[in-house]
């Protein structure tokens, strides 16, 4: 029998396995078990440990220890001492740690490969094409970060000692994009590894001492969801930083409200692959390939759902099937597979459990003739599967289900394409197909994604931020605004808190009041009208030496449902240009100065001093024209990840953010935070200063008389927190600002995990809003938008 | 198109197949269908995401140890060993011709287990003046003469002086004829032109197969690449050929790649089956090995036979010699080790 010959006649590839002996090697020299990395010193794997195993065949590789609240507590203990010395570094000093990072990732660039391929079970190409190499480029760019971080960031600095949790489906990548910029910001880090992938965490450890990264810098804790939580509740931590599930995203998000740690969240998602008739459909399905089939599917951002053109279903679905055909499956070690192993079993358990669902709902799901092979292997396979004729209410296309399954649907118009895309509690990413550049923009706009790749899938930057809309969370990974989530305002360590304030008066008749002139009668402001409270009852306002000023409504949540209508249907207003809105500004500006003396005497009654009245009037002026201003500039970015790449980080609005304004400066206070939101075409819910509401309000009259839209700006009095609370829990409101008391922004933070809105809070501290260094600037209007991150291959 | 490589996990698929191995054509000629601009005239090719695939062809998958040496042995088969050069004398052709029927040595294809495999290029390809010495050459060896004809390469002398040339290198012997394609037809959207130039081209051919030359290099956007070769096979191609070999840019993988869909393309919508010739710059045996991986990807295993694939190359049979040796001996080759062409 000739081999040659029988190779001649099938032209099969045959077996071409990477070599694992050195790694084999370590995990040998490492049997005793490995500890946590605290303090730039392995611990002993004494306590509880948890095995791992390698997925393609079962077989145990290590036991890593878990860590209970002493070794969290003496990690975060060791990443605090360090951190003085690590901030107190020049930014020149710290790129050259971060550099050496990065070469020495690079130095062990196959190991690294070899040993995450072992670990998670995701093929070599891509630990060894993919994952290794951003991870060396994460580090590379963010030891530039580290270099241009004072002068790039004036008058911010590191947000203090970070807690960072990563998920298991890119161990070492995921662990880059936390530790590069927290390093590079001037932050240390207790990062949590994942429990079914520790290892190469564990070996990038190892690297950094290798490398000379001072002890304390990077510390390193092992376990599951229970040391997860340690960490994140953990006082010593001033940043939260997470990738994983939703449902665990929001436990996070509940555990840390009121604690004043800066969190950002990076979640599941379900996104849309939208095809249109006109695409090259070979590209097309080659997309597929690499957005659903790429690490077995477990990818947050993985195009799970298919958006294919009626006209063109059929034969995508051809092409795809005849694709799928030829799509390899099997040892992850083995050069020539698409796909390898499923992290663990029970993840399998968890794709068949969805499958099954799927069946159940009446989709059609199609498998290669050879999948009955993958699933019956010893290992965690699944094969590559297709579902068509999903209906947007079933399971596949809600539920994320992390594997290689693709929920295919059809559209008949654009406009359907992207309302079947948007139909979803997350907003992750989103690509888009089409030769039609303009349908491709068209739909980039209008998709509420938090990246969307034109004629790909993807693709991945440190250049470029990387972050979701909706239940996909918060905050950008990569690029400046990724390195925004590090640090924090330089003044805001030393603010002072606020005093607590005194619960509102009752909503009852109050005799002793002003009766000389006519009767005024303060309203709420609802799309452009103004309204009687629901709820009938008006709570007096009282002012200097408690002279009572005027009885103005007290809002409850039937106000703020209205209230969030009216700022819905004023969609218009985030569709004008810049321009368009800093005339509008402008004209306001105007008109408030016209009333410059009215409104300050509105403060003065207030108990203002009729100097402090005017200047606070003045500064309202001023701070009006300085978002005017911004209205046509603060507009996105370009990146560069490569020059056939457009890359653009676009600013855009929540749409309907809700702001609950702070008691002091009730005019300026009011203006400071409606201005920068509406400036960015945010339509916004807002509740005015509840001690002296009556400046707010007349400002309706403002708005009136300044073409400002009705729906724009809303404003509902009465009790701030009962008014925050329903907010907090309204999921069609995107964002919150919150200024009130510590305890209200715990309310505000725990309630905002339902939709996981994005919470802007003062944590109970004062701001000074006369300082303009505190009352006005960048971080305003970067918390009111929200960056969606567009790649545009091209070229012919 | 044959089923796909239906892979068990960690391990290569048993081969069981039969010890016999075939090259025989096994499917009908192209005959072409009408002018049917539906067909194409709505294909845009995006050039990035055709990249990215081409990018990571040869990343996804490689051939190792014995599976290398089985696919070089092929790539040998699929090999139109050329001379087309203003210097070509009947003494050069014929030693071109000698190395076609005798392109292994023989030691290494008794190594390989090969002594008594009937191993020869997919075919010697010259100039119509130099087919009769080929021919002569080749006599017996079961290996097919190429001729280039239509004023290769530009293609720009008179129709009718074209068709003559088809016609006289068949007469000569030739098996198949290499054709250019008017790249101004393309280059200025006249299709149906295209279409009656390749159509009288295939008729003058007769029973000899047509390779059409797109000269892709000069077409320029991929969408012109897809569409030109669609009208070739409407037009009757038996194969569609990339290149000269003398544009400025010749055989690449992304116009590879495009050519190969529209194939495919070609053959859901026909029924009907073409061949695809890669040719010019393919040098060595990692190019050559992407191509194999490229054809069994997007197309299957019929397209690793040379009835269905060829190379169009001069230099790269000197490449897989020495790697043969290397995958046999473990030794690195030396050129002066292999006999010359």
């Amino acid at each position: 029998m000739n081999k040659i010959r029988d190779i001649l006649n099938t032209m099969e590839y045959g077996p071409a396995p990477e070599d694992d002996k050195d790694v084999r090697a370590w995990l040998e020299s490492h049997k005793a078990g490995f500890g946590h990395f605290v303090g730039g010193r392995f611990t002993q794997a004494k306590g509880k440990t948890f095995a791992v195993t390698n997925p393609a065949n079962g077989e145990k590789l290590a036991d890593v220890a878990i860590a209970d609240s002493a070794d969290v507590d003496s990690a975060v203990h060791e990443a605090a001492k360090a951190l003085k010395k690590w901030q107190a570094l020049s930014g020149n000093q710290r790129a050259r740690h971060l550099y050496a990072v990065a070469r020495h990732v690079q130095k062990h660039a196959r190991f690294l490969a070899v040993l995450e391929t072992l670990d998670n079970g995701k093929t070599i190409r891509e630990t060894r094409d993919i994952d290794i190499p951003l991870v060396v480029r994460h580090f590379y760019h963010h030891a530039g970060w580290a270099e241009l971080c004072d002068t790039a960031f004036p008058g911010y600095e590191a947000a203090g000692v970070c807690g960072q949790i990563i998920p298991w489906n890119f161990p070492l990548l995921m662990l880059s994009w936390k530790v590069a910029p927290a390093l590079a910001a001037g932050c240390t880090v207790v990062l949590k590894s994942a429990e079914h992938t520790p290892l190469t965490a564990l070996a990038f450890a190892e690297i950094c001492a290798e490398a000379g990264l001072p002890d304390g810098v990077f510390n390193l804790v092992n376990g599951a969801g229970e040391t997860g939580a340690l960490l994140a509740g953990h006082d010593g931590i001033a940043k939260l930083a997470f990738t994983g599930s939703t449902e665990v995203g929001r436990l996070l998000r509940r555990q840390t409200a009121g604690s004043g740690k800066k969190l950002s969240l990076e979640l599941g998602g379900k996104s849309p692959f939208i095809v249109f008739d006109n695409a090259d459909l070979d590209a097309a399905v080659e997309g597929v390939v690499d957005a659903i089939w790429f690490n077995q599917g477990e990818v947050c951002c993985a195009g799970s759902r298919a958006i294919v053109q009626e006209g063109i279903a059929d034969r995508f679905h051809d092409k795809l099937r005849a694709r799928m055909e030829k799509l390899r499956v099997g040892n992850p070690l083995d050069k020539s597979m698409d796909m390898g192993a499923v992290v663990a079993p029970v993840q399998i358990r968890e794709i068949t459990a969805r499958v099954e669902a799927g069946l159940a709902d009446g989709a059609q799901m199609w498998q290669p003739s050879w999948a009955q092979a993958v699933t019956s292997a010893d290992g965690c396979y699944f094969p590559p599967t297709l579902f068509t004729n999903v209906a947007p209410s079933s399971a596949l296309a809600q539920e994320e289900i992390f594997g290689p399954v693709l929920a295919s649907m059809s559209f008949r118009t654009p406009a359907e394409a992207v309302q079947l895309a948007n139909n979803s509690r997350y907003g992750l990413a989103a690509s888009v197909w089409s030769q039609n550049l303009d349908e491709a923009f068209d739909a980039a706009r209008t998709l509420k994604s938090g990246i969307v790749w034109i004629n790909s899938t993807n693709l991945f930057d440190a250049s470029a931020g990387f972050g979701g809309y909706k239940e996909s969370g918060f905050g950008r990974e990569g690029g400046r605004e990724g390195m925004l989530e590090y640090l924090v305002p330089s003044w805001q360590k030393k603010a002072k808190a606020l005093a607590e304030s005194e619960p509102l008066p009752a909503p009852v008749p109050t005799p002793g009041g002003d009766t000389a002139g006519l009767d005024r009668t303060v309203k709420m402001y609802i799309g452009g009208k103004q309204a009687r409270p629901d709820s009938g009852y008006s709570y007096p306002v009282t002012g200097k030496n408690g002279k009572h000023l005027a009885e103005v409504g007290l809002g409850n949540r039937k106000d703020i449902r209205n209230a969030v209508e009216a700022a819905h249907k004023a969609s218009g207003w985030s569709g004008m240009t810049g321009h368009a809105r800093a005339q509008v500004l402008y004209f306001l500006a105007e008109n408030l100065e016209l009333r410059a003396a009215e409104f300050a005497g509105r403060l003065a009654d207030a108990g203002a001093s009729s100097s402090v009245a005017r200047r606070e009037v003045e500064a309202s002026v001023a701070r009006i024209m300085h978002y005017a201003a911004w209205a046509d500039k603060y507009d996105g970015a370009v990146r560069a990840p490569d020059k056939r790449l457009l890359t653009l980080a676009l600013n855009e609005p929540w749409d309907v953010m809700g702001i609950s304004c702070p008691d002091e400066a009730p005019l300026l206070g009011f203006v400071s935070l409606v201005m920068p939101a509406i400036a960015m075409g945010n339509r916004v819910v807002v509740t005015p200063s509840q001690r002296q509401p009556l400046a707010a309000c007349d400002l309706y009259q403002v708005f009136d008389t300044s073409d400002l839209p009705g729906g724009v700006v809303n404003i509902v009095t009465g009790d701030r927190d009962s008014l925050a609370d329903t907010i907090a829990k309204h999921d069609d409101v995107a964002a919150h600002w919150y200024f009130g008391s510590a305890g209200g922004t715990e309310l505000v933070e725990r309630e905002s995990a339902g939709n996981l809105k994005a919470v802007w809070a003062n944590n109970g501290k004062a701001r000074d809003w006369f300082d303009s260094s505190q009352g006005q600037g960048e971080e305003f209007l970067f918390r009111a938008v929200r960056i969606k991150t567009v790649w545009t291959p091209f070229g012919v | 198109m044959s089923p796909g490589n239906a892979p068990t996990p960690g391990v290569a698929r048993e081969t069981t197949g039969s010890q016999l191995v075939s090259l025989a054509p096994v499917h009908k000629r192209n005959t072409g269908t009408a002018f049917l601009p539906a067909m194409f005239e709505n294909m845009s090719v995006n050039l990035s995401a055709t990249e990215r695939r081409v990018a990571t062809l040869a990343t996804r998958r490689t051939v190792k140890k014995a599976w290398q040496a089985a696919w070089l042995i092929r790539a040998i088969e699929c090999i139109d060993l050329t001379t087309l050069a203003g210097d070509d004398t009947p003494g050069k052709v014929e030693r071109l011709c000698a190395k076609a029927r005798n392109p292994l040595r023989a030691d290494l294809r008794k190594a390989l287990g090969l002594e008594d495999y009937d191993l020869k290029t997919g075919a010697v390809c010259v100039y119509p003046m130099m087919v009769a010495t080929a021919v002569k050459a080749l006599e017996g060896s079961g290996v097919p003469v190429a001729s280039v004809a239509t004023g290769f390469p530009a293609g720009l002398t008179p129709l009718k002086d074209r068709l003559a040339e088809i016609r006289y290198a068949v007469g000569e012997g030739a098996a198949e004829i290499d054709i250019v394609i008017s790249r101004r037809h393309v280059l200025t959207g006249n299709w149906s032109d295209l279409y009656d130039e390749v159509r009288a081209m295939r008729e003058a051919c007769g029973e000899a197969h047509m390779k059409a030359i797109l000269a892709t290099g000069e077409l320029k956007t991929l969408s012109n690449v897809y569409k030109a070769s669609m009208v070739s096979m409407m037009a009757g191609a038996d194969f569609v050929k990339t290149s000269t070999g003398m544009e400025a840019v010749n055989a690449t993988l992304p116009v590879s790649l495009t050519m190969v869909r529209s194939v495919r393309d070609y053959l859901e919508l026909t029924g009907q089956i073409c061949g695809f010739k890669p040719a010019g710059g393919i040098r060595s045996t990692k190019e050559a090995i992407s191509w194999l991986i490229l054809m069994k990807e997007e197309l299957g295993n019929d397209w690793l036979k040379p009835d269905l694939f060829r190379f169009g190359a001069s230099s790269l049979l000197g490449d897989i010699e020495r790697q043969i040796e290397h995958n046999v001996s473990g030794r690195y080759s030396s050129a002066h080790r292999h006999g010359l062409a």
